[in-house]
């Protein structure tokens, strides 16, 4: 039976890794679910530091599972027939599996502090009284949009032409749909009209918390023409799995049109009464979410 | 048995009082001061609130499978109104009762206060607690929180509904959700009494464990499981308070208008605006400084108790028992700093995150010298594959995985990423239902015969063993898949979002695994309860263990021992070749009169 036990231990880095490898590398079939495309050239170093981390870690899961392994098989009191080793450790073994370990795992605290700057910490900065960037009186760009979480949508404004939010020509965005223009570095403004709710963006690998009273800044670049989706990751109530926006990454002279287009219709629009719809669709909206 | 029995120790050394039967019956099984009892109280409660959680889990999976079907059997009975399907408000109130009972009723209590009870006097040779009476309490402080997170379940409309992490707003403000009225309110109440009995237990065991071991039992001989249960309760004593005091200022919010987690003018659902000046964020942190303390409550014991097992069927001594309890130590220290990491996309200020993940990346140190010491114990032993040794290495495979996912969320960048989705999910249920159950399940099968005298059943225990083993892995390990595909948690129908839309059947693999799992666990009960009344009878010591209990008789009568232990060695001295038995009890003196153990009584 002995035997039989260690092949049971064994299938655990078997099969681990091959599930890893199958999410990994293949295309499609009920395994096939990896990270989703990143389109944010900030975090690129993120998918990096995962991928050293996992490749770490999964040599020590196989390592470790192997040795269970090989040891139930060598030890098992059926087929050992030497005697237990008497021994109560080995100064020099703990020594080694201890700093060992402290360094990597410092080294990979070390790297992602600069990983963590880069997206979250060190915030976009622009030119100041002088005119250059990259000077001593630089300031902090400031928020070009800003998304509020309500129970349970997205509400986006843009800043207007003089680039400031809270200003009288900001732009009323759709509700749960952000735009952007690619290749610009976008700084945005978050908050919550009531509870926590976590604007999360996996194609940009942005999430951050919006919480009421206070404001979040973020930032991101989005460099690849496409509509993304916008979850949120906070439990925010019994309609947080229907959390859904779009984030949409447009050429600039789109982006732009696009906000024209908003502009229009926040003052030019003329009332046009909705036309008439049937009652129920709105019922089933509520109460029947799609499969 | 033992050659040293000292006299003057009688069996029975309670005064004989005339009572009533029924109010002896009361006394001895109901409002019990025996540490033994009220351990067994705490077992059978925790038992079979871990049934509850279970079936509360099965729901969810159920909704995460087939999301909006009518569940078979007990659908039509618990939600007629919506035809038998899970509501998304009560997919809400399932996850956060699952993760509620989970924590706080079962394995919390289970491993701390049912082992704990039961094991600590009996491992260091003490006849009891160091105040039975408080023990007494602490297992009926559990009443009121049972009362009232279980009617916090069926208030209408809803049942809490805000998270196991109650996280205002959303807990705060009524409005916000049908869950957050009456039921919240209990919700709490119910969680203040847990952290009342916690506490009350843990200076408890502080005590008994500094005071009460017996003659030689010095601090460097204790068995790891006591080890394990005493940081556990250092952990507990300096913890709770903070959680019992943050609940009780959520508590206040919500009745009294106070304003500790309501922003100014918090409003939900057009709810009048409240007065507030206050910060959802202060929750978080004090939850979280109790709650992930609460995570190594949840393991450290159970690390201790598989320690001893390995050893005792690896049948050779605990590689490295200092650094073993140094780690120990080490967990817990750091435990208390790393809280943050549960809040790095919270809004709180990414500059603290990085020093909160300094830390939290330096716990997988210990974490790893711990593992890396029970595979030392396993390399050339002479194994002996009983049920409760299958349990301790599953316990050592399933965390390893845990610890290792652990490294990622730990780090800022890549937890931004997995923060939230079910890679979180798969990582704390590796440690939870991986680790401490298996722990859990190898500390019931290992202390059965001392319990009740008799074993349980080793063929039924090891199909089992295997069973569980293979569908806990296939529950839980796909999960890190649907997290890399950021899945996230708490949906209760993901896959309307385009990103998710192809992970429905490997969520269907996942539910017929988590059914499995529960169906298996069958086994287990009838093999508990039919051992009771058939289960080979056993004396002392059924397995040539070390520690102290198993020189006790089994079940150990009031004041357990029948004679007055006396400690000569540490606890895992198995298979000397300079002996003639592979095992020599703590409270044996060898022949040869080598033992130094007095002198440092």
């Amino acid at each position: 039976m002995g035997k039989f036990w260690s092949l049971l231990f064994l299938c655990v880095p078997v099969l681990g890794t091959a599930m890893y490898l199958a999410g990994m590398y293949t295309s499609s079939g009920p395994l096939a679910m990896w990270f989703p495309e990143n389109i944010n050239p900030m975090a690129e170093e993120i998918d990096l530091l995962h991928d050293i981390i996992l490749a770490l870690s999964g040599v020590v899961f196989v390592a470790t599972g192997l040795a269970i392994f090989l040891f139930m098989w060598c030890y098992e009191c059926g087929c050992n027939k030497q005697l237990a080793k008497f021994v109560h450790g080995n100064h020099r073994v703990e020594l080694w599996w201890t700093i060992i370990p402290t360094i990597v795992l410092v080294a990979l605290a070390v790297y992602q502090f600069k990983v963590y700057a880069d997206v979250r910490i060190n915030r976009p900065m622009m030119a100041g009284a002088d005119g250059v960037k990259g000077t001593a009186d630089d300031v902090p760009e400031p928020a070009s949009f800003e998304v509020m979480g309500r129970q349970f949508e997205w509400r986006i404004r843009y800043a207007g032409e003089d680039r400031l939010l809270d200003t009288p020509d900001d732009i009323l965005g759709d509700v749960n749909e952000l735009h952007c223009p690619t290749g610009t570095v976008m700084v945005g403004s978050l908050k919550s009209a009531d509870v926590l709710h976590s604007f999360f963006i996996p194609a940009l690998r942005l999430k951050n918390d919006m919480i009421p009273g206070t404001r979040q800044i973020v930032w991101f670049q989005a460099d690849k023409i496409g509509s993304y989706e916008i979850v949120c990751a906070e439990l925010c109530g019994w309609g947080h799995y229907k959390m859904k926006g779009r984030f949409v990454a447009e050429p600039p002279d789109q982006f732009q049109a696009y906000l024209q287009r908003l502009r229009e219709k926040q003052f030019l629009r003329e009332y046009v009464p909705a036309p008439p719809q049937p009652a129920t669709d709105q019922v089933a909206l509520d109460n029947q979410p799609t499969n | 048995m033992s050659s040293t029995t000292v006299t003057n120790w009688p069996a029975e050394n309670e005064p004989v009082v005339e009572r009533s039967s029924f109010g002896t019956w009361l006394m001895t099984y109901v409002f019990a001061r025996d540490h033994k009892i009220i351990g067994l109280q705490f077992l059978f409660s925790t038992l079979l609130w871990f049934f509850v959680g279970g079936m509360l889990a099965m729901a969810i999976r159920w909704q995460l499978a087939w999301p909006w079907q009518n569940m078979p059997i007990v659908g039509p009975m618990l939600f007629s109104g919506e035809g038998g399907q899970i509501s998304p408000e009560f997919y809400t109130t399932l996850v956060t009762q699952h993760a509620t009972v989970m924590i706080f009723f079962v394995i919390i209590p289970i491993l701390a206060a049912a082992f704990g009870n039961y094991l600590i006097p009996l491992m260091i040779g003490a006849e009891d607690m160091a105040f039975p009476t408080l023990n007494m309490c602490s297992y009926w402080m559990m009443w009121p929180a049972f009362l009232l997170i279980g009617t916090s379940f069926f208030v209408p409309p809803y049942g809490a509904g805000a998270g196991w992490t109650s996280y205002p707003p959303l807990a705060a403000l009524t409005e916000s959700s049908p869950g957050s009225g009456m039921a919240q309110t209990l919700w709490l109440g119910g969680v203040m009494f847990v952290g009342i009995a916690s506490m009350m237990g843990s200076v408890n065991y502080l005590t008994t464990i500094i005071q009460m071991r017996a003659p030689g039992m010095t601090m460097m001989r204790l068995p790891m499981t006591i080890w394990g249960m005493f940081v556990t309760a250092i952990l507990q004593a300096f913890a709770l308070p903070v959680l019992t005091a943050a609940a009780i200022m959520q508590m206040t919010d919500r009745l009294f208008g106070t304003g500790f987690y309501l922003p100014e003018m918090a409003t939900a659902n057009n709810s009048a605006a409240v007065s507030g000046g206050g910060q959802p964020l202060l929750w978080q942190h004090l939850f979280w400084f109790y709650s992930h303390p609460a995570v190594y409550i949840m393991i450290l014991p159970a690390m201790g108790m598989v320690s001893d097992i390995l050893a005792t069927f690896s049948r050779k001594p605990l590689f490295g028992y200092r650094p073993m309890v140094l780690s120990i130590c080490v967990i817990a220290g750091l435990g208390f700093v790393v809280w943050g990491h549960h809040m790095y996309t919270s809004g709180m200020s990414p500059v603290l995150g990085i020093t909160f993940a300094a830390a939290t990346v330096m716990i997988a140190v210990p974490s790893a010298v711990k593992v890396f010491n029970w595979l030392g114990t396993l390399w050339g032993g002479r194994l002996q594959l009983t049920t409760p040794m299958l349990y301790a290495i599953g316990f050592v495979s399933m965390f390893i995985i845990g610890g290792l996912s652990g490294i990622l969320m730990a780090s800022t960048p890549v937890d931004v990423v997995i923060h939230d989705t079910y890679y979180i999910v798969a990582h704390f249920h590796y440690v939870l239902v991986g680790a401490a159950t298996m722990g859990i399940f190898a500390g019931i099968y290992y202390w059965y015969p001392k319990m009740f005298g008799r074993m349980m059943n080793e063929f039924w225990g090891k199909v089992h063993f295997a069973l569980t083993f293979i569908f806990i892995n296939g529950t839980f390990f796909p999960m890190h898949l649907l997290g890399a595909g950021n899945m996230p948690r708490r949906y209760a129908d993901p896959y309307h979002f385009e990103l998710f839309a192809d992970m429905l059947p490997l969520n269907r693999f996942i539910t017929i695994c988590a059914f499995a799992t529960m169906a298996a666990q069958l086994i287990f009960v009838l093999n508990f309860f039919g051992s009771l009344a058939f289960g080979r009878r056993v004396g002392r010591n059924p397995w040539n263990a070390n520690t102290l209990e198993w020189s006790a008789p089994s079940p150990p009568g009031h004041g357990n021992f029948d004679f007055q232990p006396i400690v000569y060695r540490g606890p895992y001295e198995y298979g000397d070749p300079t002996c003639e038995r592979d095992f020599q009890p703590q409270t044996e003196p060898s022949l040869d009169g080598k033992d130094r153990g007095l002198a440092h009584a």
